[in-house]
């Protein structure tokens, strides 16, 4: 095997070359412009709504906001039906439970804050918070001291899972919940 | 001097015998990290396949991070270390300018990885690979990680040393060979992405220890991630130098354009970097344009790399058969291909498994709104398994076989296990990585114990269909297992027990 290798390289390139860097720039400048022009006529994105907020002052709200609308209990976890398009707070908690069974109105639009708390346990975890159902499943970060504002439409009647998808400790794996939608 | 060097007599190339040394240690340190993760991979595919359902849920998530950390870190960049001593020495008939400094990288990374494997078996660093704050491991898995990565730091400084020494020596003519240039710019990378790993790996050591009182979450996601996903370039970029290297040495192929090839690996060094915000694009905190522009903007120039180089790579190989008289219709010089000397045959399916398999999906999830449906699901874990498994792991396993006559001068064991290999442990992959996408496609969560949810207050039933997609990522796990086997007691005998070369 020869290691020498000539100092001028720089050739221009060949016409099979040519076409095929020509071919490979078009199709990644059309992803990348499609990339913003989708953000626009998409009608589901990544929501765009954050602040800090420390995971004391969110336990503090979700408590108020579970006692507030709170109907019922199942096995119990407070089931919480809040008025139709209202500011609504789920947490996952440090004991690997979701702090509440939300009750919601299809058709109607919320704006859902999700965060971490301790609930009860030493400390608020970072969560995956995972929407699982027989037709589709949607997946956002829940990140101690963020309240992530997801407005949400639920369009279907129905039970919807929900799980935690990211690596929370022991637990993990019991964290599962779910969400109602009534007609 | 002179008495430092032997001439191979395969090859012409004067090797350098503290190198040949160093090289020995840290591949044989690979392969040693390589069998650990992957009886870690045996055991945690056993527990996620539900019909066996192997571990419990704390050792699961014990070697779940194990496996990460042994394949991801451990095997990989002990292996490029290898590789960066061979390109810096061997291939310019160079001498590595300082082989006790090479000695103290590699005493560093061993006791780095030998602290994280002993927190992460003994339950003291049940973090997964990301530990993403909160979850707090012991300090001690912080510092060997920390003491690893300065160790690859140290190596990777002197291979940049050796390229210094010849090039002032005059040990080669011309231009660095592409190989080494391949290498240099994995190396470019991993200096910034393990700098970026010290910005963060320290202060969250020093919070582990009690002395800081708290770190940002997302902050250390943002900052994770600039190693986490940044250091797969560094393999990525080793990965295509190797391609290089076994297509010359198997087919007797050259590059047809040098400027093109290395203007691809450029891109790789220039724009990798921010297209690992993917990682972040259902996270609160940033704001969704600089979500945007990073992982559109300037990965796709990245991805332009890759196709450049799955152009250049075939073509070279086609352009030396069809010169050997392999001419007949468009595919003769593939079908004649030397698919049965293990090398080849490695990289060929590295090829198309990294760019089909990996690459692809690795695009497509990156997307805004594929990432709410994808984010932490299977679908993810599937992806980098193409990427890193079906093409780096599998071209570095090619290049072994080269690696053993050229280097530890040994003979390969078996032939037979040699050419089996490759075809298990590529099919295998291929067949795991697609089954746990497809898996994802339901909700599988990523790092899951048990997707029954038994024992939890509202179990969630996933579309029994998933359930198939699960056994038949066992399956082709158990394939690749094989494969992996074959090629770790393969190599493992041909270095103990195999045939002397003189």
């Amino acid at each position: 095997m020869s290691i020498t290798v000539e100092r001028i390289w720089w050739r221009p390139l060949d016409r099979e070359e040519k076409i095929w860097v020509t071919i490979a720039l078009i199709w990644c400048l059309g992803t990348f412009f499609m990339m913003p022009v989708w953000h626009v006529i998409a009608k589901q994105n990544t929501p765009n709504e954050s602040y800090k907020v420390s995971v004391d002052d969110f336990e503090k709200i979700v408590i108020a906001f579970n006692e507030k609308y709170k109907v019922r209990e199942e096995s119990g976890v407070p089931v919480v039906h809040p008025p139709a398009g209202s500011d609504i707070y789920l947490a996952g908690t440090g004991i690997w439970q979701w702090s509440s069974i939300l009750e919601l109105e299809a058709g109607k639009e919320y704006r859902l804050h999700i965060s971490s708390i301790k609930g009860g346990g030493d400390v608020a975890w970072q969560h995956g918070f995972s929407i699982v159902s027989a037709k589709f499943n949607a997946n956002f970060m829940i990140v101690p001291g963020y309240d992530y504002v997801l407005k949400v439409t639920p369009t279907e009647a129905g039970e919807y899972g929900l799980i935690c998808n990211e690596f929370c400790g022991i637990g993990h794996h019991l964290m599962a919940g779910k969400i109602i939608v009534k007609g | 001097m002179a008495e430092q060097f032997r001439t191979c007599p395969t090859t012409g190339l004067k090797v350098h015998l503290p190198a040949e040394t160093l090289i020995k240690v840290n591949a044989v340190a690979a392969v040693v990290c390589l069998l650990v993760g992957g009886l870690a991979a045996l055991l945690i595919l056993l527990t996620r396949w539900p019909a066996i359902h192997l571990l419990d849920e704390e050792w699961f998530y014990r070697l779940l991070t194990a496996h990460a950390l042994d394949m991801l870190i451990a095997w990989i960049i002990f292996f490029e270390v290898a590789a960066l001593y061979f390109g810096s020495t061997v291939l310019l008939n160079n001498r590595l300018p300082a082989p006790k400094i090479g000695w103290v990288a590699f005493i560093l990374m061993v006791v780095g990885g030998a602290f994280i494997n002993y927190t992460v078996l003994v339950g003291q660093a049940t973090v997964a690979f990301t530990s993403y704050v909160p979850l707090k491991a012991s300090p001690l898995y912080y510092l060997g990680i920390i003491l690893f990565a300065v160790g690859a730091l140290t190596a990777i400084g002197h291979f940049f040393a050796a390229l210094v020494v010849a090039k002032k020596e005059k040990t080669y003519e011309g231009s660095l060979p592409i190989v080494t240039f391949g290498l240099m710019c994995a190396a470019t990378i991993a200096v910034f992405t393990l700098l970026h790993g010290a910005a963060f790996y320290i202060p969250t050591f020093l919070w582990s220890a009690g002395i800081l009182p708290h770190i940002d979450p997302e902050m250390y996601r943002l900052a994770f991630w600039a190693l986490g996903h940044a250091s797969q370039q560094i393999n990525v970029c080793a990965m295509v130098a190797m391609w290089y290297l076994i297509a010359t040495l198997t087919t007797g192929a050259k590059p047809l354009n040098e400027k093109l090839c290395r203007t691809a690996f450029l891109l790789y060094v220039l724009f990798i970097n921010v297209a690992s915000e993917h990682h972040l694009l259902v996270d609160p905190a940033l704001s969704i344009w600089h979500k945007i522009v990073n992982t559109s903007y300037v990965m796709h120039l990245a991805v332009l790399a890759s196709m450049i180089h799955a152009f250049a790579v075939p073509a070279m190989i086609e352009v030396a058969q069809r010169k050997k008289g392999f001419t007949k219709g468009l595919f003769e010089w593939l079908k004649k291909a030397p698919w049965g000397n293990p090398a080849f045959a490695s990289m060929f399916i590295s090829l198309m498994g990294f760019g089909f398999v990996g690459g692809i999906t690795g695009v497509t999830f990156g997307t805004e709104q594929i990432s709410i449906i994808r984010h932490n699901t299977w679908s993810i874990t599937g992806h980098f398994h193409g990427t890193v498994v079906l093409g780096t792991t599998l071209a570095f396993m090619g290049i072994t076989y080269y690696i053993v006559p050229l280097i530890f001068r040994r003979q390969i064991f078996s032939e037979t296990m040699a050419k089996l290999s490759p075809y298990f442990f590529g099919g295998g992959v291929f067949i795991f990585a697609n089954a746990m996408m497809f898996a994802g496609g339901y909700g599988i969560p990523r790092r899951h114990w048990d997707v029954t949810f038994a024992g939890a207050q509202f179990p969630f039933q996933f579309d029994p269909t998933a359930f198939f997609f699960l056994a038949l990522t066992g399956l082709g796990g158990l394939l690749a297992i094989i494969g992996g086997a074959l090629y770790v007691l393969n190599t493992v005998a041909s270095v103990f027990i195999g045939k002397k070369i003189q």
